[in-house]
């Protein structure tokens, strides 16, 4: 089984009820209502290797849940086809889902007024782990997510942070080769979001566990996914690897220089004259920064004759973010090249 | 079938995790039982009987469909609607189980806690307070146990179906507080069957609610005797496989149009 998820020509229509303005407009609606529908996933193919770790990321509204929520057998599609761990969601619900783990980040799957150990055991069970199986990849996950003095506690009681841990450790319990993982940093600390990345690319590394990822946290892509697939209005817009999208989109630099005296803007544009450096002032006369082409020559020139010609205090070079990037990609809508 | 028995474990520690609900439940329902005790011994003043029942069989008629109700009540077609509203369906659906299977365990847990923790003790507590004719004979505890299993399957199918209607209308408390109203009072817990007019009898006949209530507390109270209890638990067990199939209907049903809220 090399495929872990294979997704052909996927549609997803709603029918969305709109209503009409003033009292007059309401009691129309009580005999007919207007309503148009609403393609939520537009014709979308993609396929997921065993072992892949892939971000699928897209505005509010663009049909990330949607898909997910076909994925896992929940939502029945409209048309298309859908094979996950070789069978078909909804056909096989029971023993489908077994083969799948899920958290959502905004819902909680453990038991609201119970500790979380009765919440593991009650999983335990309804997925019939052996108590030895339990006991050595449980009492890792454990371990690794530091949530052992949780058990005890009910789950109102658990910070966000806290629950977020236990709902992943929930939804491994039974150790899927499947992961999908719905927003599941939305809201933690720094510290929280750390020690889940590192945990999932180590169940990753040592189950080959399949793992799809919906946030709105690039700094999660960043860290987890060398694929992601883009979604914008219910299709696919880029689908390849994180560093090809940064190299189409992130194709500038931008280089701070602190001069030691202020420096006028003639006199740093003669510096490279029939190049496409772009200066542009900061907040005092002494600070510019340069917008250039990513390329070694250009960036090595430039520096070179900035700092034969002037005294500087401090450089700095930064990199376009993946966020600024694909915060660009949504204002246009569309990956060119 | 592990898994369910765990379910009920699961709801059993839920109902210890509000004990308050607990007590507050102990007190609600000895004021009803005093209620209608004193209720009926006014109406009966001096009469020996009515409707075939004295005054000692009516008041541990009420005694016994009180707890009796302890038993086979739970507001899980609540849950279920509050479940289909926020969406939480759509997580118990990953799970690999019945979602219905699920929650009549959840409601059998639910009923088993109270009846050990609330029925018995509270019946004891009402033994000693009034005066009740409770002759407790084996064989009629025997069909009173079979009768109350069944009238915890009926109303649970009953409440199974309330709760699916919000797949269908959304919003459904209307619907929900209805059927509270109609167990009530057609199920034979305010009012023995007996006592309605002859052509609502008839009626309720063809209605699977005088299984609930009155069918276990006529038993428990010997209101009905020999052949009578086996033809009354037959009508038990005939509604409880015909109701089966509205639900299955129903269900499928569901599953097709299930659109997630918020989703």
């Amino acid at each position: 089984m090399s495929n872990a998820i294979e997704v052909k020509d996927l549609r997803k229509e709603f029918v969305a009820y709109s209503s009409r303005p003033g009292l007059k407009g309401a009691f129309r609606d009580l005999f007919n209502r207007n309503y148009k529908v609403i393609r939520a996933v537009n014709d979308i193919s993609f396929t997921v290797k065993q072992g892949e770790m892939i971000g699928y990321i897209g505005e509010n509204g663009a049909g990330k849940s949607t898909t997910i929520k076909m994925l896992t057998g929940i939502l029945t599609p409209t048309s298309g086809r859908i094979m996950v761990n070789g069978m078909n969601p909804h056909k096989e619900r029971e023993k489908f889902v077994r083969s799948i783990g899920v958290v959502f980040g905004q819902r909680s799957q453990l038991w609201w007024d119970i500790a979380v150990q009765e919440s593991f055991r009650l999983l335990k069970k309804v997925y019939g782990v052996s108590d030895e199986q339990y006991d050595t990849h449980m009492g890792h996950i454990i371990e690794t997510l530091d949530i052992g003095p949780l058990l005890d506690k009910p789950v109102r009681k658990l910070s966000l942070g806290q629950r977020m841990r236990c709902e992943l450790a929930a939804a491994l319990l039974h150790n899927p080769p499947l992961l999908f993982l719905d927003e599941p940093t939305i809201g933690l600390d720094v510290l929280v979001k750390l020690k889940i990345r590192d945990f999932l690319k180590e169940i990753n590394a040592k189950y080959n566990t399949t793992i799809l990822l919906t946030t709105h946290d690039i700094s999660d892509i960043e860290a987890l996914c060398e694929r992601v697939v883009m979604l914008d209005e219910g299709k696919i817009i880029y689908d390849g690897s994180l560093e090809k999208l940064r190299a189409q989109w992130g194709d500038e630099k931008e280089i701070q220089f602190q001069f030691s005296s202020p420096v006028s803007y003639q006199q740093l544009a003669v510096l490279l004259p029939d190049s496409d450096v772009n200066w542009t002032q900061g907040n005092s006369p002494n600070v510019w920064m340069a917008r250039i082409p990513n390329e070694e020559i250009v960036l090595s020139m430039l520096i070179a004759k900035v700092v034969q010609t002037f005294r500087i205090q401090d450089m700095k070079v930064n990199e376009v973010s993946t966020e600024e990037i694909i915060r660009n990609i949504y204002e246009e809508g569309v990956v060119h090249g | 079938m592990d898994k369910y028995i765990e379910m009920i474990r699961i709801r059993f520690l839920m109902m210890l995790a509000y004990r308050s609900n607990y007590y507050s439940g102990i007190i609600i329902y000895t004021i009803n039982i005093a209620a209608y005790y004193f209720l009926w011994t006014a109406i009966y003043s001096g009469k020996e009987s009515i409707q075939g029942l004295s005054v000692a069989q009516m008041t541990t008629y009420v005694a016994v469909a009180w707890m009796a109700r302890a038993f086979y009540f739970n507001n899980i077609d609540r849950e279920i609607a509050a479940e289909i509203k926020e969406g939480r369906v759509a997580v118990e659906l990953i799970r690999p189980y019945s979602y219905l299977g699920m929650k009549v365990m959840q409601g059998l847990g639910e009923g088993v806690f109270r009846f050990f923790f609330f029925s018995i003790p509270g019946m004891i507590l009402v033994v000693l307070l009034f005066s009740l004719s409770i002759k407790l004979n084996l064989y009629t505890l025997l069909y009173f146990f079979i009768s109350l299993l069944f009238s915890f399957i009926i109303n649970t199918q009953i409440n199974l179906m309330t709760g699916m209607m919000t797949f269908f209308l959304f919003n459904n408390d209307g619907i929900m507080y209805a059927k509270r109203v109609t167990i009530d009072l057609f199920s034979g817990l305010l009012l023995p069957i007996s006592f309605y007019p002859v052509w609502a009898q008839e009626i309720m006949t063809f209605f699977p609610f005088q299984a609930i209530s009155y069918i276990p507390s006529m038993i428990f109270t010997e209101g009905m005797q020999g052949i009578e209890i086996w033809n009354a638990i037959l009508f038990q067990a005939v509604w409880s496989v015909v109701l089966f199939i509205p639900i299955v209907i129903m269900w499928n049903m569901a599953k097709k149009r299930l659109v997630v809220q918020g989703g």
